[in-house]
């Protein structure tokens, strides 16, 4: 049997639109990537095992709690008294609005229990306490 | 002065690069943006002033000292030991609503635990009592 000879076509992949499709890559990245808002206050989180995603980004507001007794709205302190006028504005232009309370792992709970009161107070009563994921023993 | 002849150039910029440029660009995308997704243990606090009655029988109390030991229903407990024993209570009783007091002294991470050991013993009904 006789082998047919090679063609002389090339097959080369033309490699010119390669950068526009990266930059598409990379403009669809920078597009859906959500900067963080607010740098928060230093803190170590506790762990959990029974952890559920909060549903979404936007329904969010952030509290954190140091372990010095320290309460962060959006980069602002305020007394533990304040915090209700804060999230009441907060609660009355989002009704779905979640409180996700990133509170030290060593804070007291004078300070958590203070903040729970205020948010009653302020009507924001779904609450999410931020931790991290501990793997199950 | 002979005025020396220019040389005739090509200007044409080499394209090749203009991936590796974008490749680069936007690994240090990929790099730098974490996708931190906020997790945590959820609950619903009670509105104010809404206040029920319950009976004495149906509340299984749960303290924390500020040392950081728990009792469950007025016995010491040890946390490993908790869910366990949530999940019998609640077999008895389904109706049961836990109760988790904390000591004002008590720490974060101690009360973080004993909600989590609750929601691993299924226990749907928590309340969260104020500290004394």
């Amino acid at each position: 049997m006789k082998f047919r000879r090679k063609s002389g076509v090339e097959s080369k992949i033309s490699t010119s639109s390669m950068p526009d499709i990266i930059f598409m890559l990379l403009i669809f990245f920078m597009v859906t990537t959500v900067l963080r808002e607010y740098s928060g206050l230093p803190i170590s989180l506790p762990k959990a095992e029974r952890i559920e995603k909060l549903e979404s980004k936007r329904h969010t507001s952030d509290i954190w709690v140091s372990k010095d007794g320290l309460i962060s709205i959006e980069d602002k302190l305020f007394n533990a008294d304040d915090v209700r006028h804060v999230m009441y504005e907060k609660r009355a232009s989002d009704p779905q609005l979640t409180v996700s309370l990133k509170a030290d792992q060593a804070a007291r709970m004078e300070i958590i229990s203070g903040v729970h009161n205020e948010l009653r107070k302020a009507d924001a009563l779904k609450l999410n306490y931020s931790t991290k994921v501990k793997a199950p023993n | 002065m002979a005025i020396r002849e220019r040389k005739a150039r090509t200007g044409a910029i080499p394209e090749g690069g203009m991936a590796d440029i974008a490749f680069l660009l936007l690994v240090f995308f990929l790099v730098t943006t974490t996708i931190d997704m906020d997790k945590g243990l959820g609950i619903i606090l009670p509105a104010e002033g809404q206040e029920i009655e319950i009976n004495k029988k149906n509340i299984l109390n749960c303290l924390i000292s500020a040392s950081g030991a728990v009792l469950l229903g007025g016995e010491p407990v040890e946390m490993k030991d908790l869910s366990r024993k949530v999940k019998d209570e609640l077999r008895a009783n389904d109706k049961l609503i836990v109760s988790v007091k904390a000591h004002e002294k008590a720490q974060y991470d101690v009360y973080i635990e004993v909600l989590d050991q609750l929601k691993i013993a299924k226990a749907t009904r928590i309340s969260i009592a104020e500290t004394e």
